[in-house]
């Protein structure tokens, strides 16, 4: 399973399916990212996380550890 | 009757510049009940009978955090007559989704597409007619900014308010699952306001677990409902809450898809991507953040040529609370001859107590506002969010948000605005933990303690110094690991999915008035609190038995010259023996325990509390090596006693001052009571294991029933460090739900 964790910075994907459930999942969705989404990985934090990513036009950030819940295809 | 508009929108969506715009200056700033959010409310210029209420900046109206609550509650139960939706006209999409729930709730809204100045500008085109017609509802096209349409919205808003003319909801999900929504209306008709049908048929298809708790249905409506919840999960092969979110993001999708003609900008980047490329740069991030926080920080609290926030202190201190206030007290209290127009002990009072304990407590109000105007200007242009996004790697370790940064560092000059500053953390759970450690670091007034000690036991090495810094900041560290694994804490897990917004110019107004609600809250408790503890202390100090030392004579109560003879000395030895396991033994004791007490009304009064106590009055300078204090001390103190000390009046229970800052940020007394309680447990452990321990290996302490109480505490605190987190943050996110609760 890909997750948009192991996603290079410059690609765009398209989001799968978000795993896991409760306020995590739907705080992710609230933003945006949502089933079919296209989301474009952006840069990572100078430290190595969190990473940002362009989602419906607009700049989000999002830690590494929760990225793993989203699978991308 | 009032027309009751709630102002409503996601987060950097222009709210605040609006909500401003509406209601100018005829504001009330509070909080919501019982929780740290904040609430604005004010009445539309020019329309006495229209209150605006300002809600959080949110993206949904889910259960999950804080600010959806309390905004969801407020619309369900005190049902506004209108709505106006703040959208963001650049960022419609996510913008929209908002709208998509509020629409739903039957009240009327209005939609304020703001920041069409932008949208113009970018080329874009928005149809507002269709918008409106797919949502069911006005749009006005407003740029809150340049002021432009938010009185027109706001009157639009009232107007349908009086009328109660809700619009046509439009049917935003599809086939089955309006199907089933449509059931579940029919099955609770009656049991909630026809208004609020809709909302409530979908939050319970959504298995909300706040509505399903406030509207306890019965056990068979309940197995009903959920059949047809099934049924649709069934067949969409997903849980119904993501099916609820994703059809609505459909929906969105098609409605920007026919209403929005977007001129694509293609690869060019907007000036916000090209600082963000600099600032958020792999390299040079971290340098740009260091010297941003050193700038800041040298104009509100440095000692340079241009530290304006410093000068404007010390001429409070110095010139205003020394000078002038004082003289303008001795020329309404003496009269002519130097005949005091009103007895002594009241002159006493409002000059010892009242004018030297109030101001030197005010005299921090310029570094207050120098800074909370800086951190504004940081937040209004959008750099707050890069911190944590640059920070949050680190802090996260312990328990904390990358924005925790900013308050511990401005509390190294005071914790005051240190606590006030944690405004910015958005999580709850991350303010709180940091509200809790952000008084353990050494902040200016406690440097004189370290002085002091530095001079008179440990011949001023530099090294005391930077070892109180590693025991602050130990303890920040030490707390954060130990607090995130108790369930207050992990109970409520802070996904960390934050918004990048693009940077804008700052707006004057709002940064000026955030500026003055910081610093005119922090005067109001001046005001009470402290002028109350002034009193207090004052009283205590000043009297005491006039015949102390007398032999034979009784005890006589009176005004005491001699700290040593005042009611302070008998608290001092009263309460002397719960510091007996601290090594503060002898005749130190109770000087050591009334310098802890008074140091309550400000960190450096311990010192000046040590200068009374050894005689030697006030004008003497203590951070002189030549002051005969040092031998004084010198004789009372060994050097493990002295770290005790210093540690334990590091670590305890800050200033009176911050104390309420922490209370005004808690807003409840519960929690401040837990975060006080624990600086003073941590303060006392720490204190206790550093004196039995090191003074068993120097010699200072001998071995005892305290030395395996130390060992004891100190096994139970690295115990409490390396324990699993039975509540992990991952567990707790994949099962269950968990709702904030308010």
């Amino acid at each position: 399973m890909k997750t948009l964790k192991d996603v290079k910075v410059g690609d765009t994907v398209t989001v799968v399916k978000l795993h896991g459930e409760g306020a995590l999942k739907r705080r992710i969705m609230d933003m945006g990212v949502t089933r079919g989404t296209e989301v474009f990985v952006r840069k990572v934090a100078p430290l190595g996380d969190p990473i940002e990513v362009t989602v419906r036009g607009y700049e989000l950030s999002i830690r590494k550890g929760d990225a793993q819940n989203i699978e991308v295809g | 009757m009032d027309i009751k508009i709630a102002l409503a929108g996601n987060p950097n969506s222009g709210k605040t510049t609006m909500f401003n715009d509406l209601t100018g200056s005829n504001q009330r700033v509070g909080n919501w009940p019982g929780v740290t959010v904040e609430k604005k409310e004010g009445r539309l210029k020019g329309r006495k009978d229209v209150i605006i209420q300002d809600l959080p900046g949110i993206y949904s109206l889910s259960p999950y955090t804080l600010e959806e609550v309390v905004s969801r509650t407020y619309l369900v139960n005190e049902h506004p007559d209108a709505i106006i939706d703040i959208v963001d006209g650049t960022n419609i999409e996510r913008n929209l989704y908002l709208t998509t729930q509020l629409i739903e709730l039957g009240i009327p809204v209005v939609i304020a597409l703001n920041m069409v100045d932008l949208v113009r500008k970018n080329g874009d085109v928005i149809d507002l007619n269709k918008l409106g017609q797919a949502l069911g509802c006005e749009v006005i096209a407003t740029s809150a900014l340049k002021g432009e349409g938010s009185k027109q919205a706001a009157e639009r808003a009232a107007q349908l308010g009086a009328e109660h003319k809700a619009g046509q909801m439009p049917s935003v999900f599809n086939g089955s699952v309006e199907h089933a929504i449509a059931h579940i209306e029919e099955s609770i008709q009656g049991k909630v306001s026809d208004q609020f049908l809709r909302w409530y048929a979908i939050k319970l298809f959504e298995r909300d677990e706040k509505v399903i708790e406030e509207l306890g249905l019965d056990k068979s409506l309940m197995s009903h409902i959920e059949e047809h919840i099934k049924d649709c999960e069934k067949e969409m092969d997903d849980d119904a809450e993501s099916i609820i979110t994703n059809q609505r993001y459909a929906y969105i999708a098609k409605v920007v898809q026919s209403a929005v003609r977007k001129k694509r900008s293609g690869t060019k980047l907007s000036t916000s991507d090209k600082i963000d490329r600099i600032v958020t740069n792999r390299i040079l991030a971290l340098p740009i953040f260091a010297a941003i926080m050193f700038v800041i920080y040298s104009i509100a609290m440095g000692s340079f040529p241009f530290s304006i926030g410093t000068m404007g202190t010390d001429w409070a201190n110095d010139v205003l609370f020394g000078e002038w206030v004082p003289g303008l007290f001795d020329k309404l209290l003496i009269g002519a001859g130097d005949v005091l127009r009103v007895p002594e002990w009241l002159y006493a009072l409002i000059q010892d107590g009242i004018v030297a304990g109030v101001g030197a407590v005010l005299g921090f109000v310029p570094q207050i506002l120098v800074l909370c105007l800086l951190l504004s200007i940081l937040e209004d242009i959008g750099y707050m969010a890069r911190i944590a996004f640059i920070m949050d790697r680190i802090f996260r370790r312990f328990g904390l948000s990358g924005k925790s940064f900013i308050p511990l560092l401005v509390a190294t000059g005071c914790g005051v605005p240190g606590i006030m500053s944690t405004r910015t953390i958005e999580q709850d759970r991350d303010r709180k933990m940091t509200i809790m450690t952000t008084g353990f670091i050494p902040c200016g007034a406690k440097i004189p303690i370290i002085g002091l000690f530095a001079g008179a036991i440990f011949n001023n090495s530099p090294w005391i110094a930077t070892s109180a810094f590693f025991i602050g900041i130990a303890a920040v560290v030490i707390s954060g690991i130990i607090l995130k694994k108790f369930k207050a804490f992990a109970g409520e897990p802070a996904p960390f999915v934050m918004e990048l917004p693009p940077y804008h110019a700052p707006s004057a107004g709002n940064v000026l008035r955030a500026t003055w609600e910081r610093g005119w809250s922090f005067i109001k408790r001046a005001g009470t609190v402290i002028l109350i503890s002034s009193i207090v202390l004052w009283f205590l100090q000043g009297y005491g038995n006039v015949n102390y030392g007398v032999e034979g004579a009784a005890f006589q109560f009176g005004a005491v010259d001699d700290n040593n003879h005042s009611l302070l000395r008998y608290i001092g030895d009263g309460i002397a023996w719960i510091f007996y396991p601290l090594g503060w033994i002898g005749d130190m004791a109770w000087k050591a325990a009334v310098a802890t007490f008074t140091g309550l009304i400000a960190k450096e009064e311990v010192v000046n509390t040590f200068g009374v106590l050894y005689n030697y009055a006030g004008e003497v300078d203590l951070m002189d090596d030549s002051s005969p204090i040092w031998a004084a001390v010198r004789g009372d103190f060994g050097p493990i006693t002295t770290y005790s000390f210093m540690i334990f009046n590091l670590l305890c229970a800050p200033c009176f001052a911050a104390m309420g800052a922490i209370k005004r940020e808690m807003n409840n007394s519960k929690w401040t009571l837990a975060a006080i309680g624990w600086m003073c447990g941590f303060a006392y452990v720490a204190a206790l294991i550093t004196y039995q321990i090191g003074g068993l290996f120097t010699g200072e302490a001998t071995f005892g029933i305290f030395t395996v109480i130390a060992f004891i505490l100190l096994a139970g605190v690295i115990y409490l460090m390396v324990r699993k987190n039975s509540y992990k943050e991952d567990v707790i996110r994949l099962s269950g739900k968990h709702t904030a609760n308010v």
